[in-house]
């Protein structure tokens, strides 16, 4: 055992916890990035916590002649480990079990692949602009990085919705992309506008509904449906450098 | 324009539908009797009638000297039939088309099916299909499409319609069907089950997939099946995906267009129809004239990088109208293998885009084009 561990499961498991489909950094009131940031993995290593005891994650927590029982950061996924098994075997094995256990952890990249996505701006050219005591007082590389794959991952999410019919609850097997391609004619921009055909000013999100109740035939989604909201930052995505025209037809 | 009281769509539209009806009675019978044939035969058969399709076009073309006379065939095309029990909708509208083919009259000699009869390329979606579509009058040949194929890699659709790749003759022109979706294999390095292969190639903006080709056998195929023919040949080609290089994201594209085009290069006149893209799209390159097909079941959006300049633009689809930019259509066959493509546009106005307007680059018989193009 050495004093790696830790270190080494850090790394690993931050894709484990902080992976999972979330908006977490949509929520709240705008904080400084960085704490956004540093709080964001959960790493709680490996202690089951009987004990009071701060030992390392490594050592026998609860003494046992046949090993070590670790514990993955999601509080489940959990395996017995001889005494003095290296720490990067422990990692591999809890994430190859906690892997098996989400074949869908690679939804991101999967839907990237799959669909492609417009890239959300990346805000290099305020990397390093200091102004102490502001919200954006100070901004980082991370942060930035940290924006600009929060802000992607929702968009992904909301493409993973848009090419699903189960995920939209059709009840008749069709999906967004089986019309609109890329969300390609979809035209965002050009909301709120009088939509002719209904006789009144629509939002995007009113078109969504539409599109939900009649070629889809679905439930339609609450405007604050996680489906809803990421659908509507997919197309936007999509239409990244348009011109914002609404009213237009 | 005056402002007036709010009108949807459709009260516009049944006024102006009322205006040419109106139209229609104020013309004298010699005027009548040029109107086409085919696109009366349409207009009739949905109850429509505009007189901007009431051009004299097939009279003009009727007169032209050459080794026989023009025929007309059919085409339905991309209709994406899930099973009956989970989506009646597509199948309803293949049903239309197949009332349509079967209302025209005189009848077309035969109907040319555009491939993407199915959706998920099930057994039970294909039989569907081949089950409708034998309630047409007349014979049908049949294309095959991606979304056929990529379950069982075509075994059942082959079952039912024999080999995708053929070649006939008919009326002293030489008709070519190709299959132009041959994928290379992106699926077994990773592990994809037949339905996984299945929805990756279904999903047209699915980029984990490869592109369409026609391929080294089909090509050499084609080169030996059009070895006797002279330059002068009428020659029409069927091809799932347009043979020339549009929009490779959405496979409005093949892959070895360029070495197809190439083999096609020593005839005066070919003609290649096209289905996969569900719009109007007209294309020439050379000698080449392109014409696409209409799908029963939904428009795809034109691509966003551009179209061919000779296109003329369908009306943008009103979402609405459940089967807006939906369609069938008619091919008039000229001696010269070229032909007149016309897009029966359901609860819309028949387009024609003739051959003239082709071969003069556009300068004659353009269409009328739509008031709502793409944003
Ligand atoms: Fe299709
Ligand atoms: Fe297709």
């Amino acid at each position: 055992m050495n004093t790696r561990l830790p270190f080494a499961l850090l790394a690993v498991l931050a894709a484990a916890c902080g992976g999972a489909l979330s908006e977490s950094a949509s929520s709240g009131t705008p904080e400084r990035p960085t704490q956004t940031s540093a709080t964001n993995p959960g790493v709680v290593p490996t202690s089951t916590a009987t004990s009071g005891n701060p030992a390392p994650p490594s050592a026998p927590n609860a003494p046992n002649a046949e090993g070590v029982d670790v514990l993955l950061c999601d509080g489940k996924t959990k395996a017995n480990f001889a005494t003095g098994t290296p720490g990067n075997q422990i990692a591999s094995a809890l994430m190859n079990e906690w892997l098996r256990k989400n074949p869908d952890a690679h939804w991101e990249s999967n839907e990237r692949a799959s669909h492609g996505l417009q890239p959300a701006s990346d805000n290099k050219e305020l990397v390093g602009k200091a102004s102490p005591g502001q919200t954006y007082g100070h901004i980082s590389e991370q942060d930035v990085a940290l924006w600009k794959i929060e802000t992607e991952r929702l968009a992904l999410a909301g493409s993973r919705v848009f090419h699903s019919a189960d995920e939209l609850g059709s009840t008749v097997a069709v999906s967004c992309d089986m019309c609109h391609p890329h969300a390609e004619n979809t035209h965002p921009e050009t909301y709120p506008k009088f939509q002719a055909q209904l006789g009144r000013v629509v939002l995007l999100r009113d078109m969504i509904n539409w599109c939900m109740q009649h070629p889809v035939r679905a439930e339609p989604l609450s405007a604050d449906d996680p489906r809803m909201r990421a659908m509507e930052a997919y197309i936007y995505a999509q239409r990244r450098g348009k011109t914002l025209e609404y009213g237009k037809h | 324009m005056p402002r007036g009281p709010f009108k949807s769509v459709e009260t516009k539209y049944m006024e102006e539908r009322e205006a040419a009806l109106t139209a229609l009675g104020r013309l004298d019978r010699r005027a009548f009797l040029k109107v086409s044939l085919a696109t009366a035969g349409v207009v009739a058969a949905q109850g429509i009638v505009n007189p901007q399709s009431f051009q004299p076009i097939r009279v003009a073309s009727a007169a032209e000297a050459g080794k026989g006379e023009p025929f007309r065939i059919a085409y339905i095309s991309d209709s994406h039939l899930y099973d009956r029990t989970i989506n009646d909708r597509f199948v309803n509208s293949l049903m239309r088309a197949v009332d349509d083919v079967n209302a025209m009259s005189p009848a077309p000699d035969f109907v040319l099916y555009g491939g993407d009869l199915a959706q998920l390329g099930q057994a039970r979606e294909l039989d569907l299909g081949a089950q409708i579509l034998k309630n047409l009058k007349v014979p049908v040949r049949m294309m095959v499409g991606e979304h056929d194929w990529y379950l069982d890699m075509g075994e059942k659709w082959r079952d039912l319609f024999g080999p995708p790749t053929y070649s006939f003759d008919h009326k002293g022109v030489h008709f070519v069907v190709l299959n132009s979706v041959v994928e290379k294999d992106f699926w077994t390095a990773r592990k994809l089950t037949p339905m996984q292969r299945m929805k990756t190639v279904a999903g047209l903006d699915n980029g984990m997939q490869s592109s369409f080709t026609v391929g080294d056998e089909q090509r050499a195929w084609l080169k030996k099946d059009l070895e006797k023919l002279a330059p002068t040949a009428p020659l029409v080609v069927f091809s799932h995906s347009p043979l020339y290089k549009l929009y490779k994201p959405w496979n409005f594209w093949t892959d070895d267009a360029d070495e197809v085009q190439a083999i096609l290069k020593r005839f005066k006149n070919v003609t290649v129809i096209h289905g996969h893209t569900h719009q109007m799209l007209t294309n020439r390159i050379g000698n080449i004239h392109f014409h696409g097909m209409l799908s029963t079941a939904w428009p795809w959006p034109y691509a966003p990088q551009g179209l061919p300049e000779l296109t003329v633009q369908m009306s943008r689809p009103d979402p609405f109208d459940p089967q807006d930019g939906c369609g069938d259509g008619q091919i008039t066959v000229h001696p010269d293998g070229l032909v007149d493509k016309l897009y029966n546009l359901w609860n819309r106005n028949p387009v024609n885009v003739e051959r003239s307007y082709l071969a003069s680059k556009g300068t004659r018989n353009k269409p009328a084009a739509s008031t709502l193009t793409r944003y």
